[in-house]
């Protein structure tokens, strides 16, 4: 009998714990790895100052579309921005519209593990795509000689990283090369996810970033954030007004300058290969994508409150973590879009 | 328990104190004569959760079916032959998973068999008392530690080991061999390879070392009385047992088939198809991680969906074959 | 002088002796892993744990610190959720198996268990993630726990039922004479007498659901806060080490070595006690 009584009192006791718990309110959010260092940061400040829990689980802006469409999810980011078969099928389902809300920029740096390279090796946009193309495949290649005169590159095997799930950051670089490389554009084209003719699929920014900390010889696309938290050198690319240009705050701005006067009304807009001298070419935004009609008075209650958080001291986090603010322009914007968004 | 009648007829006992009931006592009848509720209720509740169990499996199989009906219907048997994995396009052929599964078991079994064979042999024919006990639990210990955390180890120790020491070596010697050909990015299939051949040794390790035991013990007497060395005794004996060997080989191959995360952590990643094991590649199991959390299109999903329905049909045969094996011979030795 | 017959032996002798070196490379092999993994896990995780790592939660993206309290707590959740549903399931089975699974049907229900034991667990998470996470519309400590309870269920049933034949003949001929009805004898007799080996059975399927990643990645998806709730997304102990392992922060890779040397901790402790209790019994018997 004793034993019965222990046993229904530990189930009662365990109840207890798997209880919802009712104390704070939590929304539930999944995508894009690329923003990951800044969401992390704004989402623990935001706790911090509100209690609101926003629970963000980077798995990658294909992951973030996905549960954004079924709904699994109470917003998405992502630094691709949705089709509009992906759209339609978001209406279909959830019965609402997404808005796209850019948060930051960002810049996509290509990282490398060559400690005969040094810290400032130069790439151009012909380069950088016949390395990728698997044209190009030892680091003493001539062609990687040409634009590094003085540098004494070894004659190393070129380990290209790229993503292996589905990727907004992906989806920017392949979206750059499609502009510069023809032969890039007719074999592979541009897309979150890609048949990559050569190299190692690693999972999210991290996975990619950790391929090359750990591989001698390798070389891979990351955003700006993961290469400088692990002390990861970037090359300066070429851009299309014919300088060499390392990704930095001012350069992601003055790409994302002229776009800011042809936003389209959706706010989806890429933004490689800019034109302007200090211009970085392969730039971009990422999104928020939220439900225009959140399902919960408080869930939409408490989004409107954090995006205008995030459009105003939010942006103030973007440059110590290596990112840009938005144009001010964006910003008022963004703020249309944000009253639109209502509970139902 | 109260107010039964409590039979007090002397009770006879065999020699070691169990009781013969006299045949004539009321409550014996298990037959249903002293029919009670209680038991009918128990029997079919009981019978209920096995019901439960058995079509569980049913359910699996059936869901998994109805899951991947868009690619089932839109490109039938050929999802298994053709090798483009095309999300963009929404083209799907899972040919250089399933030849990623396929060979990374076979470069594990093929490491993994020998060695877990002189384990299984040293286990029960060789080994003292005294050591036998610590190192089967040793190498059952290996069974349990937790696949993630392999494929951590493997990360940071196998994978630099191979890409620094071995994968250079083997190219420098042996590079000849479409093998060993290519890049040492120490990921990919060989290293994918090693890391199961680690987690399905003690598998067959354990299920041989079992059935050498149950060949009885007058084949070795018989053995040995001929004059037959230790080995040769041990050849028969593995002769005897070879069917029950097999079903250990097909359950750790089952068991390398379906092994998730340590092989996704190290094996590239790669949808390629290529004849050398330095090469990345990925198998059935990583492409699910990696990409069911994002498939973004019903036909993506359905594509994902199918693989694991082949894991699934794959592994069940595999372990059904191995069970049936592994319950034959120690059927057969039991009454031998 | 060698004669031919006495070559011969002490070849075959030769050979025999070979043979037995060989298998002893063999062990030395086979174990050398276990110590390497076990050595550098232990190596590299114990200079990350202190008391912070049990009960702080993950910091932000690239802050050095943090910890695992919220993984350690989803993962006693997720367990404890699998054996609420997997358990009784299982141990009932057990039950009809051992006492009136003597016919076709029982036979078939033993076969699949054996067989659903060797299914792989990113199959059943894609099972429960159709089962639990499509119907419910989001990720869930509960699609988790379902993926668990049925990697659980083989184990258990399988023990549960071995245990029960293990309990001698006479312990239920005892009851039946005594007018104890067949339902109870094996309620109250024949089950307390098979707990201790079926609880061995339980302690096992519970390692192994708490060492478990893939079936948790798109069921209980993962949380970096704090949570308890059954209806939301959970954290890990597995896919804390999963994603800290993949990153490029040496903290976070630490961590991950941290978290492997706790959950090995835990798994080895399970392991342990169960390796006491048969012991006890068999000394018992």
């Amino acid at each position: 009998m004793n034993r019965i009584r222990l046993v229904a009192a530990a189930m009662a006791i365990s109840a207890l714990a798997v209880l919802p718990s009712m104390a704070q309110l939590k929304l539930n959010g999944a995508g894009a790895t690329f923003p990951y260092v800044i969401y992390s940061k704004w989402f623990d400040v935001y706790h911090g100052k509100t209690g609101i829990e926003f629970n963000y689980q980077s798995i990658g802006s294909g992951g973030g579309i996905k549960q954004v469409i079924e709904g699994t999810v109470d917003f998405g980011a992502s630094d691709a921005p949705m089709s509009d078969v992906q759209l339609k099928a978001v209406a279909e389902k959830q019965g609402t519209e997404i808005l796209h809300i850019p948060t930051v920029l960002g810049a996509v740096v290509v990282t490398y593990n060559q400690p005969a390279a040094g810290t400032d090796l130069k790439l151009t946009p012909e380069v950088l795509a016949g390395i990728f193309l698997g044209d190009i495949t030892s680091w003493n290649d001539k062609a990687i000689a040409a634009v590094n005169p003085g540098k004494n590159l070894p004659s190393m095997s070129i380990i290209v990283a790229h993503r292996s799930d589905g990727s907004g950051t992906s989806a920017i670089f392949t979206d750059y090369l499609k502009k510069v490389s023809p032969t890039w554009a007719t074999k592979v084209g541009a897309g979150t996810s890609v048949n990559w003719p050569v190299g190692l699929g690693g999972k999210g920014n991290e996975g990619v970033a950790g391929l090359v900390k750990q591989s001698e010889g390798a070389i891979g696309y990351v955003e700006l954030a993961y290469a400088v938290k692990n002390n990861l050198p970037y090359a300066q690319l070429k851009n299309r007004a014919g300088k060499y240009v390392g990704a930095s705050f001012e350069a992601v701005s003055a790409a994302a300058a002229g776009s800011a006067r042809n936003l389209p009304a959706d706010l989806r807009v890429s933004i490689t290969d800019a034109p302007g001298e200090m211009a970085y070419p392969i730039s971009g935004f990422t999104w928020l994508l939220v439900y225009k009609s959140m399902k919960g008075k408080e869930k939409a209650n408490a989004m409107v409150k954090f995006l205008r958080w995030a459009m105003g001291e939010g942006q103030s986090y973007a440059k110590e973590l290596y990112y840009a603010p938005l144009p001010k322009e964006v910003v008022k914007l963004c703020d249309t879009k944000i009253n639109a968004i209502k509970a139902r | 328990m109260t107010g039964k009648r409590i039979i007090t007829a002397p009770v006879e006992t065999t020699g070691d104190g169990e009781a013969i009931l006299p045949v004539a006592a009321p409550s014996l009848s298990v037959s249903g004569r002293r029919w009670n509720p209680g038991d009918f209720v128990f029997k079919h509740l009981t019978l209920f959760f096995s019901l439960v169990l058995l079509s569980l499996v049913f359910l699996m199989g059936y869901e998994m079916y109805r899951g991947s009906a868009i690619t089932l219907e839109k490109f039938g048997w050929e999802f298994l032959t053709t090798s483009t994995w095309d999300p963009v396009m929404d083209e799907y052929g899972a040919l250089p998973f399933i030849y990623g599964t396929v060979v990374s078991s076979l470069v594990a079994l093929l490491i993994a068999l020998p060695l877990g064979l002189g384990v299984a042999i040293f286990l029960a024919e060789l080994s003292p008392a005294w050591l036998e006990r610590p190192l089967s639990f040793l190498v059952e210990l290996l069974a349990a530690i937790p696949s993630i955390v392999y494929g951590l180890w493997g990360i940071f120790v196998l994978v630099p080991w191979l890409r620094l020491n071995v994968q250079p070596l083997l190219s420098t010697h042996l590079g000849f061999l479409p093998l060993f050909k290519g890049p040492a990015y120490g990921f990919g299939m060989l290293a994918a390879g090693l890391i199961l051949a680690v987690m399905v040794l003690p598998i067959i390790a354990s299920i041989s070392r079992d059935v050498l035991r149950a060949v009885p013990n007058t084949q070795r007497e018989a053995a040995l009385a001929l004059g037959g060395t230790r080995w040769e005794t041990t050849k028969i004996v593995l002769g005897t047992a070879k069917s029950g060997i097999l079903g250990a080989t097909l359950l750790g191959l089952g068991r390398a088939v379906g092994e998730t995360m340590a092989v996704t952590m190290v094996i590239g990643n790669r949808a390629d198809i290529s004849a050398s094991l330095f090469n990345p590649a990925y198998s059935m199991a990583s492409v699910i991680a990696n990409e069911f959390a994002e498939a973004t299109t019903p036909a993506y999903t359905s594509a994902l969906i199918e693989i694991a329905l082949v894991l699934f049909v794959v592994t069940i045969i595999l372990n059904a074959a191995a069970r049936l094996i592994v319950w034959g011979v120690t059927r057969k030795f039991r009454t031998a | 002088m060698m004669t031919r017959e006495r070559w011969n032996f002490l070849w075959r002798k030769a050979k025999s002796r070979g043979m037995t070196l060989l298998a002893v490379l063999c062990v030395v092999l086979a174990v050398a892993p276990l110590i390497l993994i076990f050595s550098y896990t232990l190596l590299q995780g114990v200079s990350a744990l202190n008391m912070d790592f049990f009960i702080q939660m993950p910091k932000p993206v690239g802050e050095p610190g943090g910890g695992m309290a919220n993984a350690l707590a989803g993962t006693g959740i997720l367990i404890g959720l699998g054996a609420l549903f997997g358990l009784p399931v299982g141990i009932m089975a057990g039950i009809y198996l051992a006492e009136y699974g003597d016919n076709p049907l029982g036979a078939t229900v033993r076969f699949f268990a054996d067989v659903l034991s060797g299914v792989p667990s990113i199959v059943v998470g894609v099972v429960a993630y159709i089962l639990v996470v499509l119907p419910m519309n989001h990720f869930s400590a509960l699609a988790g726990g379902v993926a668990l309870a049925i990697l659980m269920l083989p184990t258990v049933t399988r023990t549960t039922e071995e245990m029960i034949r293990l309990v001698p003949h006479s312990y239920r001929e005892a009851g039946l004479a005594l007018g104890v009805p067949r339902w109870k004898t094996t309620v109250r007799i024949i089950l307390p007498s098979a707990l201790k080996g079926i609880t061995t059975g339980i302690l096992l399927a519970l390692a192994r659901a708490a060492g478990e990643t893939a079936p948790l990645l798109f069921t209980a998806l993962g949380n970096r806060f704090w949570s308890t709730a059954i209806d939301q997304p959970i954290a890990s102990l597995t896919v804390f080490i999963y994603d800290y392992a993949k990153a490029p922060f040496e903290d976070w890779n630490r961590q991950a070595w941290a978290a492997a040397v706790v959950l090995i901790g835990l798994i080895f402790l399970l392991s342990l006690l169960f390796r006491i209790v048969t012991r006890q019994r068999y000394a018992e018997h």
